[in-house]
């Protein structure tokens, strides 16, 4: 609706004009030349500076540990979209920022693998030479047949435009992380799918050796060993180690912190419900099945639809095996949606970076016009969220995919039901594990487990202190939350100290020692060399770029269990046995060196509290107060403008500073035409967000308006019945002609309600009055059968509600128009050609019309009397005045306002959730019979 | 802005009926309503509307449900269940007591032999009566002696516990079509062509104990009455099929006046006779009476009489007010007649005072409302003698309401509040003044602000 019609003129449309209205060329001595570069189509701002792809396009990578960085796949799957560009050695360049592929499988002093959830990183890259510049979104997948379990994998959104980049990296960061977290929920899913049926295999191969250990016990009787026997002996040890190792595992990702997922704001993608349902199935089951006796057979009979191998002691190769795909790692049902997710980033960033911006700033705009929005725009467009309802509704729909799901879940307990069994075998006090981990998936329930948050709280420690100190090492732009993990690790270190037997304590404390030394590791790990000189240097400024670390976020989180009432009142008992607990789960990590050691970091915790580290530095931006200045600073407008405030910044810091500088900044045209003057795209631009269909519908429109603004001579009375809310019939025999009529005429009618517009394309029975108070805008057949007379009767009959115009013979009845406002919106002599730059045009005038009506309502004493005692005249002749004088209205244009201003009362007044009656205001006006 | 096409008769071919109907431009300006709600609820024609207090009415109709609405907001308050055939009669009772607080009920009886009792507050069902012979036709409350009647094949009295306090033996099959409440404890019973006259009494063991009398019967009426009203403790109006018009005495019982010319054109001196011919008994009966203390006003056909009681004759007329019967009339206080027809429209009337007496060449047709109740006189007479010293009235058409699409059966006017429709269509209308409404929702759009603390005034 706010609009900018020199912006839109870079905005290009496939279906032009009629050729009727294309001008004759100039005359040769006042022709420009050509540009250059121009090709078929092209626009002379375009950047053709030697990108090889013709549009954006997404890439996702992976750093194989067999073969190196790999491009895996792009969206769009289209070989003509990435072109000639080397995919291949693009991923080489991406994937060598990477630095998460540094991990430790087996930290030293740890005597078992320990998984990282590492927080993904946001790298910007450019490469000047192939003209591409890349929003690089590293991940990390889990694979038990991986190195170090993780598979290192990037999505990047390339473009040819820098700026586009740049000004879109907080949008692009956002999106992107919603794909990588449901990839990565699918991949943790998936991952502990396959761990399970590891541990199967590993129980299965250590009851097939213990036979056979035993039977050649019994058969040697020596009273030495022999060395098969050792090597046995040996092979179940190591079995059994691995036993413990996985199961670990399992525990880790199990133990992830979805209440991460749901506290932050990003993540529509959880499928909540599904991980709910998981987590109370998760509950309910152990009680189910008798923890008492773990039997194997009692197990297995359980869980039929996988029968457990032999493991043989030696592991192939790593490069004999053929590593998993993608697709396999990750759950299906997961993997389309991320799918989904990137197809729908593709679609929402195409196009040409001034009009992603225009759109975001329009949008930002709008959604604060919470009073009068809603009459002229398409309200689904200002949701907040619309893809992530479409996710919801595609996650109701896919029911039995959840089920699924769910069902997959609720075998997981039984599973865990024999690391009872598991641990007995290392001569662990039997200790019912099954709760600990049932409570792991459901951290707010589990304040008698609190080894279980140490040891949560310990892998957040490590993602958190990994990413911190890799940030610090490479020009990363944005790791999620990478401070808030820090107080949660206070708020941690606080809890032992509750009166706790001492054995227990120096335990946690191992355990804890035992983390901080795989941070070490994995710190030490990024090492510079990892990182290109030349990407670097490209984008100094971006280095602190990190996204504002939400301290309260990280705060609030563990709130909850540091509630001193939620501590107290538990009792002795159940801290006791957490404490057991921990020894048990603890108990293979008495190998650690660090046993004894005191706990360092609740010595560190003091300078942590200081916020030194969780708040990233900010760059100085002078040019934000003059930025401000020219919106109004709300905070709701914060969203929306970010793409100015990103900009300044890193223009402040990139070389061409000189190409706008932040004075333009201030005239927001100004500044977007010289954004615009990088055109990554020659793809026609959608909206941002908004739906395609959405877009090219109101092109579409657009371009009918205008044809019918220049056929009917008689448009301006049409359209002030729109408007004034008298409706309007379009009459025709041919329901092409009518549907395309009612296209075009539907930009003009203002919105009841936040419902949909009131328009119906076609009718073909009898109207009554219940339609008119529905409906403002009617296609209607006219038929020549009975029925047909019917309707034409009903037409006459409610003529004095209705304004009809006849497509067949070109005629119009409605009310006489004398105003001045239509004219404006209508002209038929306009020079605007572009359906969507005068869709723009009639947005501008109505969003004028709408502001006005908006005074005209929210005006008090136009409408109440200033005292008690005056007369109601006055307050009549005051609103009378106003409109005319102070609103400049004419004639009929005041009924146009008093009608929105009806609207607007009816819209504010109205209870939410409450329908109310629908009314139908009318005139007693004489209408007239308008001809070509 | 007014165009009179009235006086068919006057066309040369003296055909054309249909034209006959006065209509009125798109310009109303004297018409206030220009907002209108439509109430949907029933499933079939909607018959009766009745108030209920200031902002609440009731419907019912042939689907038996009776709804309350809301008459400022056009909310739906209750729907009230409980008869399985259509609503025959309904009548609100509002009960003061001085003992208990006000009760609003009212009283509705249906084809399905059965007269319920409901709370308005509450949406429930008092009490039910099931013990009726014949299907009750009229419902009549007399406030006076707390007690209320109903007619059907015989006339019963209840008490507000629903109480059968006495009846009268079998009347007739056809049953009582109206009654009306006199003075004197007397009540007035239209069956089939007589009019009965019943005397309530208290009965000497009883404390609440009534007996009920017949008193009288009038058989003046050459046909069915079809309507029956009080036009103040003095006098009574009754009117039949075939057009025929009785004030009565409501104390004697005896005829003060009678009119039965509405249809007959001949003694209207240029309304030609083969209309009169044409005349099907449906379009001289009268179907309803409405009065205020100087005049009668009957819907006779598809046309409107002003019946004034002082002169006996019909002042003013609107012979084809409606394209098909009028069903429902209506004065209003200011000088408005408001009615309802078969075709679906409503038309708002004003009794005006003509400004200047006719010169002889008048255009008959376009002035043809004198000159009535002059049956055996010649009509030049009658024209004299009115000019001489009556004054001259005309209805005015100063609007009509389109809305429903089949016929209106009945409306209610709630003054500012507007006007409630019912109609055939199964929807009821309310009909509302645009300004007076736009400015009540301003007035709630700033209290609302005010609530919100969003409000500033700066004087």
């Amino acid at each position: 609706m706010i609009s900018a019609p020199d912006v839109v003129a870079f905005t290009r449309e496939e279906e032009l004009e009629d050729d009727l209205y294309r001008e004759p060329p100039l005359p040769e001595e006042y022709s420009v030349p050509l540009f250059p570069f121009a090709g078929q189509g092209a626009n002379p701002w375009a950047k053709v500076a030697g990108s090889k792809f013709t549009r954006d396009f997404i890439l996702i990578s992976e750093f194989s540990e067999q073969v190196g960085p790999q491009p895996l796949l792009t969206i769009p799957d289209d070989a003509k979209v990435s072109g000639t560009f080397d995919l291949n050695y693009f991923s080489l360049r991406i994937m060598s920022v990477d630095y998460q592929a540094s991990f430790v499988g087996h930290p030293p002093g740890s005597a078992y693998p320990k998984l990282n959830f590492v927080e993904d990183s946001k790298v910007v890259l450019g490469d000047s030479k192939e003209g591409a510049f890349a929003y690089v979104h590293h991940l990390t997948l889990y694979d038990l047949e991986a190195r170090g379990f993780v598979r290192p994998f990037c999505m990047a959104y390339i473009s040819a435009d820098e700026h586009k980049i740049m000004q879109q990296f907080q949008e692009l960061s956002t999106e992107f992380s919603k794909a990588s977290e449901c990839l990565k929920t699918g991949n943790r899913k998936a991952f502990a799918n396959e761990l399970e049926k590891k541990l199967k295999d590993l129980d299965y191969t250590r009851t097939v050796l213990h036979n056979e250990t035993e039977q050649q016990k019994k058969a040697n009787d020596k009273g030495y060993y022999t060395t098969q026997a050792i090597e046995k002996a040996n092979e179940l040890a190591s079995v059994e180690k691995s036993i413990i190792e996985h199961q670990d595992l399992l525990r880790q990702i199990r133990s992830y912190p979805y209440r991460k997922l749901k506290e932050s704001e990003f993540h529509p993608y959880e499928p909540e419900c599904a991980l709910d349902r998981a987590d109370v199935g998760g509950d309910q089951d152990p009680p189910a099945s008798d923890p008492a006796e773990p039997g194997e057979t009692h197990l297995y009979t359980h869980v039929p639809s996988y029968t457990p191998k032999l493991i043989k002691a030696k592991s192939a190769k790593c490069f004999d095996k053929k590593l998993k795909t993608l697709e396999e790692l990750c759950d299906v049902y997961f993997f389309t949606q991320t799918l989904d997710q990137l197809h729908h980033i593709e679609r929402t960033f195409r196009g040409d970076v001034c009009y992603l911006l225009t759109e975001q700033i329009s949008r930002a705009l709008l959604k604060q016009q919470s009073v009068t929005n809603f009459l002229f725009e398409d309200v689904s467009f200002l949701d907040e969220k619309p893809p992530e309802k479409q996710y919801r509704g595609c996650q109701g729909l896919g029911q039995d995919a959840i089920d699924e799901k769910c069902s997959e879940e609720s075998l997981a307990p039984k599973v865990v039901i024999s690391l009872g069994s598991y641990k007995s075998s290392v001569e662990c006090v039997p200790i019912k594990m099954e709760q600990e981990v049932e409570n792991s998936e459901e951290p707010k329930m589990s304040e008698s487990v609190m080894s279980e948050h140490q040891e949560n709280l310990d892998y957040l420690d490590a993602d958190i202190k990994g990413s911190i100190s890799s940030g610090e090492s490479i020009e990363v732009l944005g790791t999620e939350k990478s401070g808030s993990g820090l107080i949660k690790s206070e708020s941690q270190a606080s809890l032992p100290v509750i009166p706790s037997p001492q054995a227990g304590r120096s335990k946690v404390g191992s355990r804890r020692t035992v983390s901080e030394d795989s941070i070490e590791v994995l710190s030490t790990c990024l090492s510079e060399s990892l990182i290109p000189e030349d990407f670097k240097a490209s984008y100094p400024s971006a280095i602190n770029e990190e996204p504002y670390a939400d301290d309260d976020e990280g705060g609030l989180r563990f709130t909850p269990r540091l509630n001193p009432g939620v501590d107290d009142g538990q009792d002795d008992a159940s801290k006791q046995e957490s404490l057991v607990q921990v020894d048990a789960a603890c108990c293979i990590g008495k190998e650690s060196p660090s046993f004894l050691e005191p706990l360092p970091e609740l010595g560190q915790k003091p300078c942590e509290e200081d916020g030194v580290v969780r708040i990233p530095p900010q760059p100085y931006r002078p040019a934000e107060q003059g930025l401000r200045g020219g919106f109004p600073s709300h905070d709701g407008l914060s969203g929306g403008v970010l793409p100015y405030e990103l900009d300044s910044r890193y223009l402040t810091g990139s070389r061409d500073v000189s190409k706008s500088s932040l004075d333009e900044c201030l005239d927001s045209t100004s500044y977007i035409s010289s954004a615009a003057s990088t055109c990554s795209d020659r793809t026609p631009s959608p909206a941002h967000l908004a739906c395609a269909a959405g877009e090219r519908h109101r092109k579409r429109a657009g371009q009918n308006a205008l044809r019918f603004i220049r056929q009917y001579p008689f448009a301006h009375p049409a359209i002030y019945s729109l408007l004034s809310g008298r409706t309007l019939i379009v009459l025709g025999e041919d329901e092409a002609m009518v549907k395309k009529l009612v296209t075009a005429l539907s930009i003009f009618v203002p919105n009841c309600g936040v419902y949909a517009k009131p328009v119906k394309h076609w009718v073909t029975s009898a109207l009554h009055l219940v339609d008119f108070q529905k409906w403002k805008l009617i296609g209607l057949q006219r038929a020549v059968s009975p029925a047909g007379v019917n309707v034409l009767h009903a037409l006459s009959r409610y003529s004095r509600y209705l304004s009809i115009l006849d497509a067949d013979s070109k005629t119009l009845r409605c009310p006489l128009y004398k105003g001045t406002v239509v004219a404006r919106l209508a002209d038929h002599r306009t020079q605007i050609k572009r359906g969507s730059t005068y869709y723009m045009h009639v947005q501008s005038i109505l969003t004028q019309l709408c502001s006005k009506a908006f005074l005209f309502t929210f005006c008090h004493h136009l409408h109440l009397p200033i005292s008690e005692r005056e007369p109601e005249e006055s307050v009549v002749n005051r609103r009378m005045n106003f409109l005319k004088l102070q609103l400049g209205l004419a004639n009929e244009d005041i009924k146009i306002v008093q009608y929105l201003a009806e609207l607007l009362k009816l819209h504010y007044i109205q209870e939410p959730g409450h329908g109310g009656n629908p009314l139908l205001r009318f005139d007693y006006v004489p209408s007239f019979l308008y001809k070509i | 802005m007014l165009r009179w096409l009235i006086g068919g008769g006057r066309e040369p071919q003296g055909l054309a009926e249909k034209s006959s109907v006065q209509t009125i431009g798109e310009e109303q300006i004297q018409n206030p309503y220009t907002e209108l709600l439509v109430l949907k609820g029933h499933q079939d024609i909607v018959r009766f509307l009745v108030q209920i207090d200031d902002c609440r009415f009731a419907s019912a109709g042939d689907d038996g449900i009776i709804f309350l609405w809301n008459a400022q907001t056009g909310e739906k308050l209750y729907e009230l269940h409980g008869h399985t055939h259509k609503i025959t009669a309904i009548a609100p009772f509002s009960s003061s007591d001085i003992t208990e607080e006000k009760m609003d009920l009212i009283i509705t009886a249906s084809a399905d032999r059965t007269v319920i009792v409901w709370d308005c507050s509450s949406g429930r069902q008092v009490q039910k009566a099931s013990c009726f012979h014949s299907t009750v036709k009229c419902l009549t409350v007399l406030q006076r002696l707390n007690v209320w009647l109903s007619g059907g094949s015989d006339l019963c009295v209840w008490n507000r516990k629903l109480d059968l306090l006495c009846k009268t033996s079998h009347l007739t099959d056809a049953g009582i079509s109206a009654l009306v409440e006199l003075p004197k404890n007397c009540v007035a019973a239209a069956v089939g062509k007589e009019l009965i006259i019943f005397r309530l009494s208290a009965s000497n063991n009883g404390s609440e104990g009534w007996n009920v009398l017949e008193v009288k019967r009038l058989v003046d009426h050459q046909d069915n009455i079809s309507s029956l009203v009080s036009v103040n403790d003095l006098t009574f109006v009754t009117g039949s099929h075939v057009g025929e018009l009785i004030v009565w005495d409501a104390l004697d019982w005896t005829k003060q006046a009678s009119e039965c010319n509405f249809w007959d054109s001949s003694v209207h001196p240029d309304v030609q006779p083969e209309i009169k011919l044409s005349q099907s008994p449906n379009e001289i009966s009268v179907q309803h009476l409405t009065s205020d203390e100087e005049c009668v006003f009957a819907a006779v056909g598809k046309g409107i009489y002003v019946y004034n009681l002082q002169m006996k004759r019909v002042i003013a007329c609107q012979r084809t007010a409606h394209d098909s019967s009028v069903l429902h009339i209506e004065k209003l206080p200011n000088r408005q007649l408001i009615s309802c027809s078969e075709d679906g429209s409503v038309r708002i009337w004003e009794l005006r005072e003509k400004q200047q007496l006719p010169a002889e060449p008048v255009p008959t047709g376009f002035f043809n409302m004198w000159g009535f109740g002059r049956a055996n006189k010649q009509a030049n007479q009658a024209a004299k003698k009115m000019q001489e010293n009556t004054p001259m009235y005309f209805l005015e058409l100063v609007g009509d309401l389109i809305g429903h699409s089949s016929a209106v059966q009945m409306f209610l006017y709630f003054g500012e509040l507007g006007l409630a429709t019912c109609s055939a269509d199964h929807l009821i209308i309310l009909w509302k003044d645009g300004e007076r409404e736009s400015s009540l929702r301003s007035l709630t759009l700033f209290k609302k602000l005010a609530q919100n603390g969003d409000l500033q005034l700066r004087l």
